[in-house]
C-alpha cells in the first residue's frame, strides 16, 4: 500500500476518533480511557506478522515478549473496562423524589 | 500450517475481516458514550479485536505458532489475574501499566524489525518504525513511572533535577539526531539501541517532575502516544488494522487529555513544565500564613449524626480519601439510613474527584448508589445554597474556596464544588495534612465547618450507628 493511501486512512480515522469521543460524558471517562487503552493492544498484530520472518534467538525472544505485552494490553484492558462498566448496569431505582421540594 | 485452496488466507478476506473489526471498534466507542450501553460497547470492541487477531493469524506470512502461543499464554496468564484482582481504587495505576506494556510492545517490534532487516529498511518503513520505537519507549517508561507514583512506590511529589528542561531537550535532540542518522542510511544497531535507551531515559525524566495530582492527564497523554505509535507501526508494516485502531486511540486520548486538563484548569504545557501537585507551598505562601492562626473546629460522630438527621438536604462530597478507605459501601448505608428518615441525599461529583475523571462514579456505582443521585459539578453547585449539611468525605482540593479568590494559589481558577455555600459543612478526614496538591484548604477554617477526624470508613459507620440509636 502506498504511503499516501496510508496517510489518508490515518487522517480519516483521526477525525472519526475525535468526533466519536468528544461526546462522551465525564462519568464514563475512566472506562473510556481504559477501553481505548485496550484497543491500542492491536499492536499485538504487529508481533504476529513479524515473528515468522524473524531469525535468531534474540529476535524471537524480543518478539515473544512483544506478543506477551500486546496480549496483556488487550486482555487486561478489556477485562478491567468490563469490570468498571459492570457497575453501571441498570438497577431498580427508587421512584424519583421531587427535585424542587424546597 | 495447512494450506487451503480458496480460502480464508486470501489477503482480501483478511482485509475484509479488518474492515468488520473497524466497524466494531467504532460502534463500540459510540456505545461507550452512554452508561446503559457502555458495557455492550466494550464487548463489541473486544469482539472486533478478537476478529482482527484471528484474521491476522490466517495471514500466510505468520509463522512460528508455537512461540506465538507461548507469548499469548504468558500475556494471558499475567493480564487476566491482574485485571480480575485489581481494586477499583487502584484502577488508574492499572490502566497506566496496561498502557505501558502496549508501548513496550511497539518499541520491541520496531527493534526486531530493525534487526531482521540488518538495519537496511526502505525509508517509508524505517521512518515510521523509528517514530514508533521512540514514542513506544517513552510511553513504556513514562507509564511505569506514573504507575510507581500512583502506587506510592515513588513519592507523588515532583522530582526535579537541576536543569531538568535543558536535560529533556538534550535527550529529545539526541533521540532525533540518532533517528536522522539511521534514516539517512546508517545500519548501526548500536545507534538504534542508543535511540531506544535515550527515549527510555526521556520517558522517565518527562514524568518524574510531574506531581501526582496531574498523573491522570499524563496517563491519558501516554495512552494517546501509544495509540499513535501503534499507528506508526501499522504504516511501517502496511497493516490497516494497526493504522485505524492506533489512530482512533491517538485521537480519543488527545481529546480526553484536553478534557481532564480543562477540568483541573491546567494547561497542558504547564503540566509538562512540571512542579505542580506537591509544591504550592511557595506559591500560596501568603494565603497559607493567614490560615495558620485560625482555629479548626472538630466534632464527634454523635453530633454529626444529629446534624444530619434533622437536615432536609444532605450533599455527600466524596473524594479520593473515601476511595482509599473503601468507605463507599458504608457511605451508601449512611445515605439509606438518612433517606429512611426523609432526608434527601445527593452526591456531588467533581470531574476529577478521585484520580481520574469518572473514577468516583465507578466507586459509588459499585456500592449500588442509584445513578440519578450522582450529580455532576454544574448540576449540584446551584443546590449548595439550599443544602443543610455538606458531608465532605476525603475530598480536599476540589472544595477549596481559595480556587475562587486567592490569585496566588496554585489551584486558582480550578472549578470547585461550592461546598462553602451550604449552611454547614462536616469534613471527614484522617488528619489536617494537606491534599494531593499540597495546599491548605481554607474551607476547614470556616466557622461553619466541623472536622471529624479518623478513618473515613470507621467515621461513617460510627455516624450511621449513632443515627440508628437516635
Amino acid at each position: 500500500m502506498d504511503l499516501l493511501t496510508e496517510l489518508a486512512i490515518f487522517v480519516l480515522a483521526a477525525f472519526v476518533g475525535f468526533s466519536v469521543i468528544s461526546k462522551v460524558p465525564n462519568t464514563l471517562h475512566t472506562p473510556l480511557m481504559s477501553g481505548t487503552n485496550a484497543i491500542h493492544g492491536i499492536v499485538l498484530l504487529g508481533g504476529l506478522l513479524v515473528i515468522g520472518e524473524a531469525a535468531g534467538g534474540l529476535n524471537k525472544v524480543i518478539l515473544v515478549i512483544a506478543i506477551a505485552f500486546g496480549t496483556i494490553n488487550i486482555v487486561g484492558g478489556f477485562l478491567v473496562t468490563d469490570r468498571m462498566l459492570e457497575m453501571f448496569k441498570k438497577k431498580p431505582t427508587p421512584p424519583k423524589r421531587d427535585e424542587d421540594a424546597s | 500450517m495447512i494450506s487451503a485452496s480458496f480460502s480464508f488466507q486470501d489477503p482480501d478476506v483478511i482485509r475484509g475481516a479488518y474492515v468488520v473489526a473497524f466497524i466494531l471498534f467504532i460502534l463500540g466507542l459510540i456505545r461507550l458514550r452512554h452508561p446503559a450501553t457502555a458495557r455492550n460497547g466494550n464487548l463489541l470492541a473486544a469482539i472486533g479485536m478478537a476478529l482482527a487477531v484471528v484474521a491476522t493469524l490466517l495471514d500466510r506470512r505468520v509463522g512460528d505458532f508455537g512461540l506465538i502461543a507461548l507469548g499469548i499464554v504468558i500475556g494471558t496468564a499475567i493480564g487476566v489475574p491482574a485485571a480480575r484482582s485489581v481494586k477499583m481504587t487502584a484502577m488508574p495505576q492499572m490502566v497506566a501499566l496496561f498502557n505501558g506494556v502496549g508501548g513496550g510492545a511497539v518499541a520491541l517490534i520496531a527493534w526486531a524489525e530493525f534487526r531482521r532487516a540488518g538495519g537496511d529498511l526502505p525509508s517509508d518503513v524505517e521512518i515510521p518504525s523509528l517514530f514508533a520505537a521512540v514514542i513506544g519507549s517513552v510511553s513504556f517508561w513514562g507509564s511505569n513511572i506514573a504507575f510507581a507514583k500512583l502506587q506510592e512506590i515513588l513519592p507523588g511529589r515532583p522530582i526535579m533535577l537541576p536543569a531538568q528542561k535543558l536535560l529533556n531537550l538534550g535527550l529529545l535532540t539526541a533521540a532525533v539526531v540518532g533517528c536522522v542518522v539511521l534514516a539517512a542510511g546508517s545500519t548501526s544497531q548500536a545507534i538504534f539501541i542508543g535511540v531506544l535507551v535515550v527515549a527510555a531515559v526521556l520517558g522517565n525524566m518527562f514524568v518524574l517532575p510531574i506531581g501526582g495530582a496531574d498523573m491522570p492527564v499524563v496517563i491519558s497523554l501516554l495512552n494517546a502516544f501509544t495509540g499513535l505509535s501503534a499507528a506508526a507501526t501499522g504504516i511501517a508494516l502496511d497493516n490497516t488494522a494497526l493504522i485505524v485502531a492506533g489512530t482512533l486511540v491517538g485521537a480519543s486520548g488527545s481529546i480526553l487529555t484536553n478534557l481532564m486538563a480543562e477540568a483541573m484548569n491546567r494547561s497542558i504545557p504547564s503540566i509538562f513544565a512540571g512542579g505542580f501537585g506537591g509544591g504550592g507551598a511557595v506559591a500560596g505562601a501568603a494565603g497559607q500564613a493567614q490560615l495558620e492562626g485560625r482555629p479548626v473546629r472538630s466534632t464527634t460522630a454523635a453530633d454529626a449524626a444529629i446534624q444530619l438527621a434533622y437536615a432536609r438536604l444532605v450533599v455527600v462530597v466524596p473524594g479520593y480519601g473515601m476511595a482509599v478507605a473503601q468507605a463507599q459501601h458504608a457511605v451508601r448505608e449512611l445515605a439509606k439510613e438518612l433517606e429512611r428518615r426523609g432526608v434527601e441525599v445527593k452526591y456531588a461529583i467533581h470531574p476529577v474527584a478521585g484520580r481520574m475523571p469518572g473514577h468516583m462514579n465507578v466507586l459509588l456505582a459499585e456500592a449500588d448508589v442509584p445513578y440519578d443521585q450522582l450529580k455532576e459539578m454544574d448540576d449540584i453547585n446551584p443546590d449548595f445554597p439550599r443544602t443543610d449539611v455538606a458531608l465532605v468525605i476525603g475530598a480536599n482540593d476540589v472544595t477549596n474556596p481559595a480556587a475562587r479568590h486567592q490569585t496566588d494559589s496554585p489551584i486558582y481558577g480550578m472549578p470547585i464544588l461550592d461546598v462553602d455555600k451550604s449552611a454547614s459543612v462536616i469534613v471527614l478526614k484522617r488528619s489536617m495534612n494537606p491534599g494531593f496538591a499540597g495546599i491548605e484548604n481554607e474551607l476547614y477554617h470556616e466557622p461553619k465547618t466541623a472536622m471529624l477526624f479518623g478513618d473515613a470508613k470507621a467515621s461513617v459507620q460510627e455516624i450511621t450507628g449513632e443515627l440508628q440509636a437516635l
